[in-house]
């Protein structure tokens, strides 16, 4: 490692990154570290972005949050569990304590892993994020912004300014799976948000695929077999096929942490789980 | 002299009482200096080249890359050990540094000193080794079989334990179960790595500083490695980050000592955690199958059982793993027929050794899940099967052995399964199962409870010459009263410190007590395992002080012109019990007084090659545990809602380390029970961090009631037995058969997986 920058504010932020495109930003450093730590990483410099003002901060536009992709998780707990309950409770499961102080969802989406917790409420609630560069500033769709295990459209000389995320319109959920009680990767997670002004549904699964994924068929079909108006129950028939097609939306992998089959079988469970959870809810506001 | 009336004070922190450990709140800070923590000004610091083959031949070892490298000294080959390039616990069959052949993932190669770490990480990486692949033998079934390369000059089979007593029941009316049952790879998962610094002397000579649990041992098989002798090598215990039997075996001792003799510069090594987890041995991997045969009311007619465990590379403590995982594997029951074999292989996984529980871990999972499969097939509860059959002092062990001392089995048993039961599930996700993954509002819940019982040998067996040796010195200073406790023996986190400060106290009747540093400038101790040290090491200090003490009396009685049978040693002073005069020890210390003592259990025997008959144990310590778990039969996720523990610890020396231990002991066999496993494919470990290796949190800890019972043995100081391994041994039958009771199907293998829970609801 050649060198460390350490930015001012977000202006010299993307200066640095546009004279050192090769620099790897970092932000709580609880991914960066891990990785420099057992020598799977070896960045040519270091971008610190954790002092950067405009990144710690989160404001409100209208229906809109506009998070700083330098807010950590623990103040998205505290602050924003009213407006983003569905971030709020990823938020609440990922890492211990330490690791919500400092981690942060502008590393989780840096990282880009299909495990990172705080990306399906984000897919769920179609945020979009927002890119900032020399070149100005760019947004992307969460749906958009994946493309493979590690990789995302950021371009070299961008970062992560905001996550523009609409405020919930109605009940938001989030579980995960893990063999361990806390402090656990997702062997999968489900992401599920009710719009009952639009009469829609947003569904994202976790660590079941290559990225992050809608569950686009699940959407569509819960949004249609939703009773809005009389919020009458959900008929198992309805929660089943929920789930059939939340699962059938993943391309999961056997390995060490889970095999593909009981990955998809976990995701029809917390599929049915989280839209059961969500709609009772509605039904009792 | 003054000589006045006694004052009878109790000494403070004597033997019973929960004295504070020294180190508690250093550690607590984050100050406590491990041996990670070593340093010295002119260091330079080593790394290890590792093989990346399961099984290769070594063509040659080419360093020019990384010598060129500037700041780095030295690389150092197999060719360099300039004594036997051979170590090991039981066989020195492992080599320093490979020669030809390496036979596992993570073997050590070669060793580089560089001025820092990192480069000297990357001086390794640079180091070019050709290797010729051969094929690995990873199936231990395939090794048993002969099948395979060979592996070792012996043959592939480590021992072969075989125990038989007792005549089979002719097949009439016989309640006949079977079984086969697997244990995974668990980890020590120390949290200070394998790390020392070794310092060379203007003599030739080096002295080592690191963290091991049997420093004599080090010191003997460095000294022959190394081709010095014994005083040469001089070893000071460091700051230990717990051990769990993983630092039985060398790691890095080695490697520094010849890096600094070499270079004639201190040299600190120090393993991250990935490399820790090929740098020390882990619990054996185990398959068994077991056959129970009962009456109809439940009485245990024969148990047979087969048992192998995967070795690895090198032998390690591998027979004496096989001799407990054969002597236990019909448990604490009294069975009059046995049929055990037990066996241990070579194959190209990583080594196995040493862990807590020490093969009675395994076999504890197979004989508990028999018990409770027989209860099935009897009708039968559960706990009244195991109190039916449950040991009592004079029963006869599988080897034949007669228990002798307190063997309250069933006692501890009734105790468990009486504590109230914990209440239903409530509704705050975080104490469901899932716990913070917020993946249940308890749909379907089910909840479990489940019993395990235990018992393992305590201190060294099967004719061992197993001793302790401490040296006590007794002065004054500044007008007051100071004692010195100078021993070999481990702390290793287990207390043994405080412990060895609360004996001296209460020999001597003297408050100020310190505990020297650990080192071989003193006799062996032996090792910090086997949950011994107290016994053998408390025992040699309590050894040690009597003879301070007699000296001390000798000289009180001339002071006082009275014998010395009448006096004793009380707050800082001699009292006689006959005319209550007393006098300060202070003033009969004008010339200090220093004893050396030597202790030994009794005698044990080596188990008969042909039936395991045997008088081989000292001493058994038992356990019950009891389970309480909330499946979430879906998922397969488990939460453990409470763990009982009732233990006989003879007599508890610091109450407080005993519950320490319990919920230890607890914690590590809940790991083992649901998550704790180093996955290992075609030789090479596919988790070795705490990313994917998972040991558990606070919140998967349940609360713990423990109960501890205190039946004094005849045989031991204080009449105490060890504590440090009972707790773990059956927690992970317990907690098997919590979930098992729960989802109403069979789990044979442990850790139990949310993926296997998951799948045996759905089977049920
Ligand atoms: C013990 C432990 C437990 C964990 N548990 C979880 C868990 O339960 N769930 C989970 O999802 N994750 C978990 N993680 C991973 C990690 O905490 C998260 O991915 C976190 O969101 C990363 O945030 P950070 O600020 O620390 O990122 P950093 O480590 O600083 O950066 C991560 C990546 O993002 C890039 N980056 C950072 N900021 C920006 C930006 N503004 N714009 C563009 N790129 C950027 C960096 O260059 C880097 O590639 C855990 C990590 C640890 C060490």
């Amino acid at each position: 490692m050649t060198g460390f920058h350490t930015a001012a504010d977000l202006r010299h932020a993307c200066e640095l990154k546009a004279a050192h495109p090769d620099a790897t930003l970092i932000a709580g450093g609880t991914d960066v570290m891990v990785g420099l730590n057992f020598g799977h990483t070896s960045p040519a410099a270091l971008l610190d972005v954790s002092r950067v003002p405009e990144l710690r901060e989160w404001s409100r536009e209208d229906d809109t949050i506009v998070l700083g992709a330098g807010v950590p998780y623990t103040r998205i707990v505290d602050e924003l569990g009213g407006a983003l309950p569905g971030l709020a409770r990823a938020a609440r499961t990922i890492g211990s304590a330490q690791i919500r102080n400092r981690a942060t969802v502008g590393g989780n989406l840096g990282t880009a892993s299909p495990a990172g917790d705080a990306l399906p409420p984000l897919l769920a609630a179609r945020a979009s994020i927002e890119l900032a560069s020399l070149r100005g500033t760019r947004r992307v769709p969460a749906r958009d912004f994946f493309l493979g295990p590690g990789r995302s459209v950021l371009a070299d000389d961008e970062i992560v300014a905001a996550v523009r995320i609409p405020v919930a319109a109605g009940a938001e959920q989030f579980a995960k799976l893990g063999p361990r009680n806390a402090m656990v990767i997702a062997v999968a997670s489900v992401a599920v948000t009710l719009d009952p002004p639009r009469r829609r549904v947003g569904c994202a699964v976790g660590s079941a695929a290559p990225t992050p994924v809608v569950a686009g068929d699940a959407e569509t079909f819960a949004g249609a077999e939703l009773d809005w108006d009389g919020r009458r129950e959900l008929p198992a028939s309805v929660t089943a096929r929920f789930a059939e097609l939340a699962a059938a939306a993943t391309a999961p992998i056997d390995d060490v942490r889970g095999t593909a089959g009981y990955r998809r079988h976990a995701v029809a469970v917390l599929a049915r789980r989280t839209l059961t959870w969500a709609w009772q809810e509605y039904r009792r506001s | 002299m003054t000589v006045a009336p006694a004052r009878p004070v109790a000494v403070r922190d004597g033997v019973g009482d929960s004295a504070r450990r020294p180190d508690a709140v250093a550690k607590v800070r984050g100050e406590f200096a491990f041996s990670s923590d070593l340093g010295h000004d002119r260091m330079v610091w080593g790394a290890t080249v590792r093989s990346p083959h399961a099984h290769a031949r070594v063509l040659g070892v080419d360093a020019s890359a990384a010598l060129a490298l500037p700041g780095v000294h030295l690389v150092l080959t197999a060719g360099d050990v300039p004594g036997v390039n051979r170590y090991g616990l039981e066989r020195r069959d492992q080599p320093v540094l490979a020669e030809d052949l390496v036979r596992y993932i993570g073997e050590a190669v070669a060793v580089v000193a560089a001025d820092d770490p990192e480069l000297a990480r990357r001086a390794a990486a640079l180091v070019r080794v050709d290797y010729a692949e051969l094929p690995a033998l990873t199936d231990p079934e395939l090794a048993l079989s002969g099948g395979g390369p060979v592996l070792h000059e012996d043959g592939n089979l480590v021992r072969h334990l075989r125990i038989r007593r007792g005549a089979m029941p002719a097949a009439a009316d016989i309640v006949v179960v079977t079984g086969e049952y697997e244990v995974g790879m668990q980890d020590q998962a120390f949290l200070g790595p394998e790390s020392c610094l070794a310092v060379p002397d203007a003599d030739d000579g080096v002295d080592l500083y690191c963290s091991t649990q049997w420093l004599h041992v080090d010191q003997d098989q460095l000294a022959d490695c190394l081709g010095l002798p014994a005083e040469k090598v001089r070893l000071t215990l460091s700051g230990v980050g717990g051990a769990f039997g993983g630092r039985e075996d060398l790691s890095v001792q080695a490697h520094a000592c010849l890096l600094a003799l070499r270079l004639g510069r201190p040299v600190k090594m120090s393993y991250g955690r990935e490399e820790s987890f090929v740098g020390h041995v882990h619990r054996h991997p185990a398959r068994m199958r077991y056959e129970h045969g009962a009456t109809r009311d439940g009485r245990l007619l024969y148990v047979k059982a087969d048992i192998l465990l995967d070795g690895g590379a090198y032998a390690s403590t591998s027979a004496a793993v096989t001799g407990n995982a054969g002597c236990f594997a019909a448990g604490p029951y009294e069975v009059p027929a046995v049929e055990i074999d037990c066996r241990s292989v070579y194959t190209n996984n990583p080594p196995a050794g040493a862990m807590r529980g020490f093969g009675a871990v395994q076999v504890c999972f197979g004989h508990e899940s028999q018990m409770d499969r027989l209860a099935a097939a009897l009708g039968m509860d559960p706990v009244e099967l195991r109190l039916r059959n449950a040991v009592d002092t004079g029963s006869v062990m599988a080897t034949g052995q007669r228990v002798e001392g307190p063997a309250p089995v069933a006692e501890l048993l009734r105790r468990v399964a009486g504590k109230p039961l914990p209440p239903p599930p409530g509704t705050d996700p975080r104490l469901l199962p899932g716990g913070m993954s917020n993946s249940t509002r308890a749909e379907g819940l089910l909840r479990g409870v489940g019993y395990g019982l235990s018992v393992k040998n305590i201190c060294k067996s099967a004719g061992y010459d197993d001793f302790g040796t401490a040296r006590v010195r007794v002065l004054a200073r500044g007008g007051d009263v100071l004692a010195e406790v100078h021993t070999a023996a481990a702390e290793v986190g287990q207390g043994l410190v405080t412990v060895q400060a609360q004996i001296a106290r209460t020999e001597l009747g003297v408050e100020r007590v310190t505990i020297l540093p650990a080192d071989t400038a003193v006799g062996d101790a032996g090792t910090s395992s086997a949950s011994r040290q107290t016994w053998i090491s408390g025992g040699a200090v309590r050894a040690a002080c009597a003879a301070v003490r007699a000296r001390l009396l000798e000289r009180a009685a001339e002071v006082l012109g009275e014998g010395a049978e009448a006096l004793r040693l009380e707050s800082g002073q001699a009292v006689s019990e006959l005319s209550g005069r007393a006098v300060p020890l202070v003033e009969l210390l004008v010339t200090e007084i220093e004893e050396t003592a030597v202790f030994r259990h009794r005698d044990t025997q080596p188990l008969d090659p042909e039936t395991g008959q045997g008088d081989a144990h000292v001493a058994y310590a038992f356990a019950a545990h009891r389970a309480v778990v909330d499946v979430d039969p879906e998922l397969g996720s488990v939460r453990v809602v409470e763990i009982a523990c009732a233990q006989d610890v003879g007599k508890a020396i610091n109450p407080a380390a005993v519950e320490g231990q319990m919920h230890g002991g607890i914690a590590q066999g809940l790991g083992l029970a649901l998550m704790e496993e180093v996955k290992v494919r075609d030789g090479r470990i596919l988790n070795p961090s705490f990313t994917d290796y998972l040991i558990p949190t606070t919140m998967d800890m349940p609360p713990t009631v423990l109960d501890i019972l205190e039946l004094p043995r005849a045989d031991s100081p204080y009449g105490l037995t060890g504590v440090g391994e009972p707790p773990l041994l059956s927690a992970p039958a317990a907690v098997a058969a919590a979930i098992r009771d729960a989802v109403g199907a069979a789990l044979d293998r442990i850790p139990v997986t949310p993926e296997a829970v998951a799948a045996a609801a759905v089977g049920r």
